[in-house]
């Protein structure tokens, strides 16, 4: 089970509050009528499946009930970081060169 | 090929079981090959198998990043069925049960079908009306699949609790009689020995890398980690990493890769007479001849690749295990884990060309791939062969989310596989 940092409740709590709701930064097209085929498939049906960092909305169903969003890496499940909806994508390299520096330093 | 038979085993017996040699070479791969096929695993294998058998291609090979039938076909829980709600699916997994029901004469390989019967409970008067919908459709296609009342479910499962105050109240029950189980791992032993026999190089720890296109866009081969494999034909049958190997010959494709877990308790003495599904708290459990009870859970609710999945999923399963079945609150679980399988948005699975000449596709088996591998294996080896779709799996095209000819079988209740 999960343990998920709720960027608005500013709490790490576990898996069964939250609800996922799948790939994050999509956008509805605003000429949805207009779109080709090959628009609405990309638009409605393709979704990022990668074996690594994922881009993800969640939605803290059972505290706040808001949607945020999640950097996670799909081979260890491990969170990079979340961030309120709305948010830029985060740069995950530099979570993770952070890290490492403070590392270093210790 | 040695032919197993009772005077085999008769002969070995008295020789102290020496002669038995490999059921499968392991060659060193060809510099090029006809058909590459990516995922060994039992529905790879048996394409494999039926490219060599019945199109007379034999110039194959089958590479396996892990070992064979390590993956999803060593993961499941073995259940068999067909009793699907739309023609499509009914054509794919009537076929492919046809096929089980033979497969251990034709590959001389005890693959152990066991037709016992797949019964799904129904709970309430909307899995009721689901199911006899299902009923219906099976029957005017000529697939087997019955309405049982609560008394005549107890009588076909006896550990069954029908007690009008239980948790979860049984207002009957659909069977289908040639549903049932049989033993994952002789399927992938089968195919591959059948295939290694007709000369279709089966190589393991070969992990795909990348997959090379000429200025046509026509695929001609893979790198891997034993280096470049040319082929003039590349079939990927990789269940969850379907998506990654599609996404080295730039095509997207509409998958979602999760967390399926199972688990098996400690063996009991046969109590267990067949097969139960219980879509609405989702559960299903059998007894293997060993005499686990092996019982599968459902998917996480995210992404991943990590072949484990939460406790709350198992708990939550064993908790209605527990409600259906009050006899069994004391038994043991011994062993958990998990597969990553391969979801599409309408829960049915893709066979078909691709955008790219010469690269086909067999994925979306989701949370149900195991009872299709004959029939999934000898339709895609159809496709590869001629290029394209068998009248069988015909609807099961990559670009129905594009065109939106889609087999909903999400919205047809099949939430349990
Ligand atoms: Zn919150």
């Amino acid at each position: 089970m999960l343990l998920i940092y709720c960027p608005y409740c500013e709490e790490e709590r576990s898996e069964l509050e939250f609800r996922g709701a799948g790939d994050a930064h999509i956008a509805r097209p605003d000429n949805i009528a207009d779109i080709t085929d090959e628009e609405f498939e990309e638009y409605f049906f393709l979704r990022q499946n990668p074996k690594g960092l994922i881009f993800e909305r969640w939605r803290h169903i059972h505290g706040c009930g808001r949607f945020f969003n999640a950097a996670r890496d799909t081979v260890s499940d491990r969170f990079y970081t979340t961030y309120k909806a709305g948010e830029p994508k985060p740069d995950v390299a530099a979570i993770l060169n952070g890290e490492r520096d403070k590392g270093a330093a210790r | 090929m040695r032919k197993y038979s009772v005077f085999a085993v008769a002969r070995e017996a008295l020789r102290g079981h020496k002669g038995w040699g490999p059921q499968w070479a392991s060659p060193e791969p060809r510099k090029d090959y006809d058909v590459i096929i990516i995922g060994g695993g039992g529905h790879g294998l048996g394409a494999a198998y039926y490219l060599a058998k019945e199109h007379g291609i034999t110039n194959v090979a089958v590479l396996e990043k892990g070992w064979i039938g390590g993956g999803n076909t060593g993961r499941n829980t073995t259940i068999i069925r067909s009793n699907y709600l739309y023609e499509e699916s009914m054509d794919i997994y009537e076929h492919s049960l046809k096929l089980w029901e033979n497969l251990s004469q034709d590959l001389n390989y005890n693959v152990m079908y066991s037709p016992r019967g797949v019964m799904m409970l129904s709970h309430n008067i909307h899995d009721q009306q689901s199911f006899k919908r299902h009923i219906n459709a099976n029957r005017l296609y000529g697939i087997d699949n019955e309405w049982l009342t609560p008394e005549q479910a107890k009588a076909y499962c006896p550990p069954l609790d029908i007690a009008k105050n239980a948790r979860y109240p049984i207002n009957g029950a659909a069977l289908q009689r040639r549903g049932g189980t049989a033993r994952h791992d002789a399927v992938a032993w089968g195919y591959a020995r059948g295939a290694s026999d007709r000369g279709v190089h089966i190589i393991q720890n070969c992990e795909v890398t990348g997959i090379r296109r000429d200025e046509n866009g026509h695929v001609t081969g893979v790198d891997t980690n034993r280096g470049f494999i040319g082929a003039k034909k590349i079939g990927v049958s990789a269940a969850g990493h379907s998506s990654v190997l599609m996404e080295m010959a730039g095509v997207r494709v509409p998958l979602q890769s999760q967390p399926l877990q199972a688990l098996v308790s400690e063996p009991l003495k046969p109590i267990f007479p067949c097969v139960v599904m219980s879509n609405s708290v989702h559960a299903y459990i059998s007894q293997s001849d060993k005499g686990e009870f092996v019982i599968g859970a459902g998917t996480d609710q995210y992404n991943s690749y990590s072949q484990t999945g939460g406790l709350q999923i198992i708990t939550h399963t064993l908790d209605a295990i527990c409600e259906l079945f009050p006899m069994f609150r004391r038994v043991k679980m011994m062993r958990q884990w998990g597969g990553i399988v391969d979801v599409t948005q309408d829960r049915s699975p893709i066979q078909g060309v691709t955008p790219v000449p010469g690269l086909f596709l067999n994925a979306g088996w989701g949370t149900g791939g195991f009872k299709a591998t004959p029939g999934s294996a000898n339709l895609f080896a159809h496709l590869i062969a001629k290029g394209e779709p068998h009248r069988l799996s015909a609807g099961l095209t990559l670009d129905r989310f594009r065109t939106g000819r889609l087999i909903d079988e999400a919205a047809a209740a099949a939430v349990a596989h």
